[in-house]
């Protein structure tokens, strides 16, 4: 190597270290910097005032107190539930854009995809509240249709909550779900066809392996953004909606014990690595080919 | 449009592209339902038959591949779906890899494979399904020159091996006329002319397919005089030739002539050339150095029309340059003239 092109080497490599500069400062400052404080406040506690130990009694309370564990172990089944119903449903329409839609139309439906998102979460969560509601649209629609006697509730219910964050979640399911099958050249399928292939067979064997980086980064993004949606469980659920979340936000803000607030802000970290890990262990994934396509 | 294909022949369907081809050979697999008509294979009629339940298989333009699948699950796909047993499903993959020279290739990812072995996995995956009809999807376009050429050799020795029914689409005349025992020309949505690679290169039944297929020069005029089926011709220009008639022509048509490059000779003295032919002069304009296909761009003395004429392989003319005042002469026999399209 010249001296002329091993300084050439260097300049790009000092231009590439000051474009990352602002992410850098950005994952140090506001994600590394808070955990680290975090983790440090989780493993103290208060043995008087203004005097801390090192402890693990937050962890032991989360294991003893049976209701938090049961709302951890709850947001993370609701959460599974909601990533996979929100799969279901962004297929088809993933589907239509992808490969049934021409020109006007698809960014028609692209469109029709992403006009919810305009407006704030918080409004379209109290849409639905303003729909499901007793006093309600829908529930007078039953009533007027006979099929009730009376205004049911459909508030407050495990299956409202699962409604809401399915909404909320399904542009980021349909975007890269989208262009995994975008990708997918249409002569496969045809030749699948004409090889004597059935739709479900080409659906399990030729769309399914090829959309696999996107289903699972799908997934991922759907199912963290659930697993920390704190808006949508407290709206609809309401006092018994039970979300993790909700348990920190109480620590921190209600009982001021930001101790047990970092503890299960912690467990809830873990939780999610460690369902992310194992769905990608389980589809077969690697996690630098997931986030590729997102 | 109505033709049909012998079963175990060599079917090439020719044309420019846009000229309807594609769709022509989705319609056979099934992927395009026809308007009105019906396509019968092997005397059972296709209509309302889905793609994947129809005797007919097909190699895409970009053979379409499985790149999920390695080769050996690439062939089996299709014995899997009819629900061939397992073991069974294995020989017969393994069998067929051997017929095509790809021997124990089943483990290999498909990007391993070179372009040619890429094709014959293609060409695997259908023929494993031992269907009536083979269709092919300009398979060639793809590939590089030399590739193209071997690979044209290949197939017609697949084609002869297997006795199955190839129907094949191609813009590239020399594939068609190469491979096929019958070839269809088709322009516009319609066939021009059916027959043998022979019959199209050297009885050219319409103007487009004389044009089309092989190297032609084109003259067009008006017909002076005729003479039996023997016509002549007078261009603009002023140049007159004299050329075969392939149908009905009268005096004052506008006429079309066709002369090939190989039909006429050229020769430094006009005395050399053979006596009862008509003869011309012409100023070498270029030289078209193409080994064994090398030929010479004239312009005709009087007409100054431009005319390309082959080079004998005698090397002859090895030393001849831009410039240079030739002889040359064609039986009109082997020339071809049409009333011109209206």
């Amino acid at each position: 190597m010249t001296p002329d092109t091993r300084s050439a080497a260097l300049q790009a490599r000092l231009l590439l270290l000051l474009l990352l500069a602002p992410a850098l400062l950005w994952l140090l400052g506001l994600i590394v910097l808070p955990h680290v404080e975090l983790a440090l406040l989780s493993l103290r506690s208060r043995v008087a005032p203004r005097v801390y130990e090192f402890s693990l009694r937050q962890f032991g309370t989360f294991f003893g107190e049976p209701l938090y564990w049961h709302t951890f172990v709850r947001t993370a089944v609701i959460s599974i539930v909601a990533t996979a119903c929100t799969l279901l449903l962004a297929f088809p329409i993933a589907w239509t854009v992808a490969k049934l839609a021409r020109g006007r139309q698809r960014a028609l439906l692209f469109m029709l995809c992403m006009i919810p998102f305009w407006v704030s979460e918080t409004v379209r969560t109290l849409g639905w509240t303003i729909l499901l509601r007793e006093s309600g649209v829908l529930p007078a629609l039953l009533v007027w249709a006979g099929l009730t006697p009376a205004p049911p509730e459909l508030l407050y219910h495990d299956a409202t909550i699962l409604v809401g964050l399915v909404y909320t979640s399904l542009l980021f399911m349909v975007v890269p779900l989208i262009g995994a099958l975008d990708s997918l050249d249409d002569s496969l399928i045809e030749a699948a066809y004409n090889l004597g292939g059935s739709g479900p067979s080409i659906l399990r064997r030729i769309v399914i392996p090829h959309a696999a980086p996107g289903i699972v980064a799908g997934c991922i993004v759907v199912f963290m953004l659930t697993l920390g949606n704190y808006l949508t469980p407290t709206l609809l659920g309401g006092k018994n909606s039970l979300w993790f979340t909700e348990q920190i936000y109480t620590q921190f803000i209600t009982r001021f014990n930001w101790e047990q607030g970092a503890a299960f802000g912690f467990l809830l970290l873990i939780l999610s690595t460690l369902i992310v890990w194992l769905g990608l262990k389980l589809s077969g994934q690697r996690f630098g080919d997931v986030m590729r396509r997102t | 449009m109505s033709f049909e294909v012998a079963r175990g022949s060599f079917f090439s369907i020719l044309g420019p592209s846009g000229c309807g081809k594609t769709t022509l050979l989705r319609m056979i697999a099934g992927f395009t339902e026809p308007d009105a008509g019906d396509i019968v294979i092997g005397g059972r009629s296709m209509r309302g038959v889905a793609p994947n339940r129809r005797p007919v298989n097909m190699v895409f333009q970009h053979l379409a591949l499985f790149p999920m699948m390695n080769v050996g699950e690439n062939v089996a796909y299709g014995l899997t779906q009819r629900g061939v047993a397992r073991a069974e499903i294995i020989r017969r993959v393994g069998q067929m890899l051997e017929r095509v020279g790809l021997t124990g290739a089943q483990a290999k990812r498909v990007d391993q494979l070179s372009g040619g072995q890429k094709q014959r996995v293609a060409i695997a995956r259908s023929l494993v399904l031992e269907p009536t009809l083979l269709l092919l999807d300009e398979p060639l376009g793809a590939l590089d020159l030399k590739l193209r050429e071997h690979m044209k050799i290949e197939l017609k020795q697949l084609q002869a091996a297997f006795g199955t029914t190839f129907v094949y689409i191609t813009h590239d005349q020399s594939e068609a006329l190469v491979l096929s025992d019958q070839v269809a020309v088709m322009n516009r949505g319609g066939f021009e002319q059916l027959g043998s690679p022979q019959a199209l290169y050297y009885e050219p039944k319409t103007p487009f397919v004389a044009g089309f297929v092989g190297a032609n020069n084109r003259f067009a005029g008006r017909a002076t005089a005729v003479d039996g089926g023997r016509v002549t011709l007078a261009s603009d220009a002023g140049l007159v030739l004299h050329a075969r008639a392939s149908d009905r022509i009268a005096v004052g048509d506008a006429v079309e002539a066709f002369v090939r490059p190989e039909i006429a000779s050229l020769a430094r003295d006009e005395a050399e050339l053979p006596a009862d032919l008509p003869r011309y002069r012409g100023q070498v304009e270029s030289l078209l150095f193409d080994g064994a296909s090398s030929a010479v761009l004239l312009r005709e003395a009087v007409s100054q029309s431009e005319i390309r004429i082959a080079l004998p392989q005698t090397g002859r003319f090895a030393d001849l340059r831009v410039g240079e005042s030739v002889a040359f002469g064609f039986d009109p026999q082997r020339a071809v003239c049409f009333a011109a399209p209206a």
